[in-house]
């Protein structure tokens, strides 16, 4: 089994084919992004691998060490950012081809008109914490 | 077996070790261990004397774990040397429990979780689940809260409001996990009502049993939020709301007023309206005069502004929003809402929008960006 990051951005990635903020959606178009969002959590769950997945608020700040006994200087919220991740998900998956597979899936998520956005996520495999024993 | 019943044994238990001459941190050590084995042996076998049962247990493991430490000399100095204390006059030891719990140079993630587990009786797995944190980092924030409290002296009274805003943190917690975190948080705030008579103690045990009965109407089937006015009220439970009325009243007789009673008293306010329309907001608006005379809290002043708006119309409330800081957590909501309800439903979609990027959590957001979507699709037809 490997691991893989599927991130979600806000900005920073191309953009996706149906490109709709989502206030501009329907309610019931939002309903059913989101249930479509449980479902595929729930799927994963189900065929064992789900590993976590969490959404991050769009603003933040930049924070970096100032020297002894000074406090860290700040700097933010940073509006002009070009790359902003909205989320992530782990998954643990028997392989790539298996991690490219459920990105897809996910990218096709329902959105303005009902659909599907055809976001692009990003896809990044876990460097594996114990060496392959490959002898 | 009734769990919780086990667990409303845990303070007593813990207070006997101590008493015996045991010190706080090896003593919860002990009761936890204790505990693990009751729910490990009780099913199968259930004491006659539950917490005779718990504290013979208890009280073998402290002893064997102060021997396998090679304290064992340090151990015989304790139970010889220094006396056991008696028990602090008018001062229950249950009592003397939260207040070590919740003591001020605890961080409020460090008290709650003590709390949970030397009061509540949880296990580190159980409240690690609960908040979503590795085991090995609960048990770690435990052991440096015991570490923390280690030199203070257990017969010495606390302050009972830093109890109060520890269960209060855990009640708001709500459900994820095994664990439902508001309903131990009832549960541990009606065994301190029972161990001390303070108006501000029953105020938060009412607080929450009126915010508790609502619960299950505050969310749809797929998990959406519900907001107060839309909610059925027929699925509220009313012998909750009853109780907690009764609590809060009888508290409010005792003419010491405090912030979870002024609190409380909103949300009875709510809870008693038969239907959205039919609340009493003017009474509300009064309540959080109260509530800002005893708090000055700038999150009342923005809760007035919305019970402003419904009391006198949208204009005054949009009025009593502009004197605050628009940079306050839900300042936009709220704004967005009272432009709608004053016939502004493009402002209203904005600032709905602009609330979502900053909600504070994932339901909250998804409710705004549908508000905002409902906005704007009415103005495209």
């Amino acid at each position: 089994m490997a691991k893989y990051l599927l991130l979600k951005h806000y900005r920073g990635a191309p953009a996706a084919v149906n490109d709709v903020p989502m206030d501009q959606w329907t309610p019931e178009e939002i309903s059913a992004h989101l249930q479509f969002m449980r479902d595929f959590a729930d799927r994963l769950e189900k065929t064992g691998e789900f590993v976590d997945g969490q959404a991050l608020a769009p603003e933040g700040a930049w924070v970096r060490y100032d020297g002894e006994g000074r406090p860290p200087v700040t700097d933010g919220p940073f509006a002009e950012t070009k790359d902003l991740i909205a989320g992530w998900m782990i998954i643990d998956v028997d392989g790539y081809d298996r991690a490219v597979e459920l990105a897809g899936e996910l990218s096709a998520a329902p959105g303005a008109g009902g659909k599907p956005i055809h976001e692009w996520l990003e896809v990044r495999p876990f460097l594996a914490a114990h060496p392959t024993v490959t002898e | 077996m009734d769990e919780a019943l086990v667990r409303s044994l845990t303070p007593g238990v813990l207070t006997i070790l101590v008493r015996r001459g045991a010190d706080f941190a090896a003593a919860e050590d002990a009761v936890q261990d204790a505990l693990v084995e009751a729910f490990r042996v009780w099913p199968a076998a259930p004491p006659r004397d539950p917490k005779g049962w718990l504290v013979t247990v208890a009280w073998r493991k402290f002893l064997d774990q102060a021997r396998a430490d090679s304290a064992r000399r340090r151990r015989e100095d304790l139970v010889e040397d220094e006396p056991t204390p008696g028990p602090a006059p008018g001062v229950d030891d249950t009592l003397q429990l939260y207040f070590l719990c919740a003591h001020p140079s605890l961080t409020p993630s460090s008290a709650v979780a003590l709390t949970l587990r030397a009061v509540g009786g949880l296990t580190t797995r159980q409240i690690a689940r609960a908040y979503l944190v590795p085991e090995a980092t609960m048990a770690q924030r435990i052991s440096r809260a015991k570490r923390t409290v280690s030199g203070v002296r257990f017969d010495r009274p606390g302050d009972v409001a830093t109890v109060l805003r520890v269960l209060y943190l855990v009640f708001n917690e709500g459900y994820s996990g095994d664990v439902d975190l508001a309903a131990e948080a009832i549960r541990l705030t009606r065994q301190l009502a029972a161990a001390i008579d303070h108006p501000e103690v029953a105020g938060l045990l009412a607080l929450m049993l009126l915010h508790h009965a609502r619960r299950a109407s505050r969310t749809a089937p797929d998990g959406s939020l519900v907001p107060l006015a839309e909610q059925d009220r027929g699925r509220w439970d009313t012998r909750m709301i009853a109780e907690g009325i009764g609590i809060l009243q009888s508290a409010l007789a005792r003419d010491r007023l405090g912030e979870f009673q002024a609190q409380a008293a909103v949300a009875a306010l709510h809870a008693d309206a038969p239907t959205a329309g039919e609340t009493d907001w003017v009474q509300i608006v009064e309540w959080y005069d109260e509530l800002a005379r005893l708090t000055d809290s700038p999150v009342v002043r923005l809760n007035r502004a919305v019970a402003l708006g419904e009391a006198d119309g949208p204009r005054a409330g949009l009025a009593a929003l502009a004197a605050l800081d628009d940079s306050l957590p839900r300042y936009a909501a709220v704004a967005a809402y009272l432009h709608e309800r004053d016939g502004d439903p493009d402002t209203a979609a904005r600032l709905y929008a602009e609330a979502a990027r900053t909600a504070p959590n994932l339901a909250e957001r998804d409710y705004l960006t549908r508000q905002a979507a409902r906005l704007n699709a009415a103005r495209r037809r």
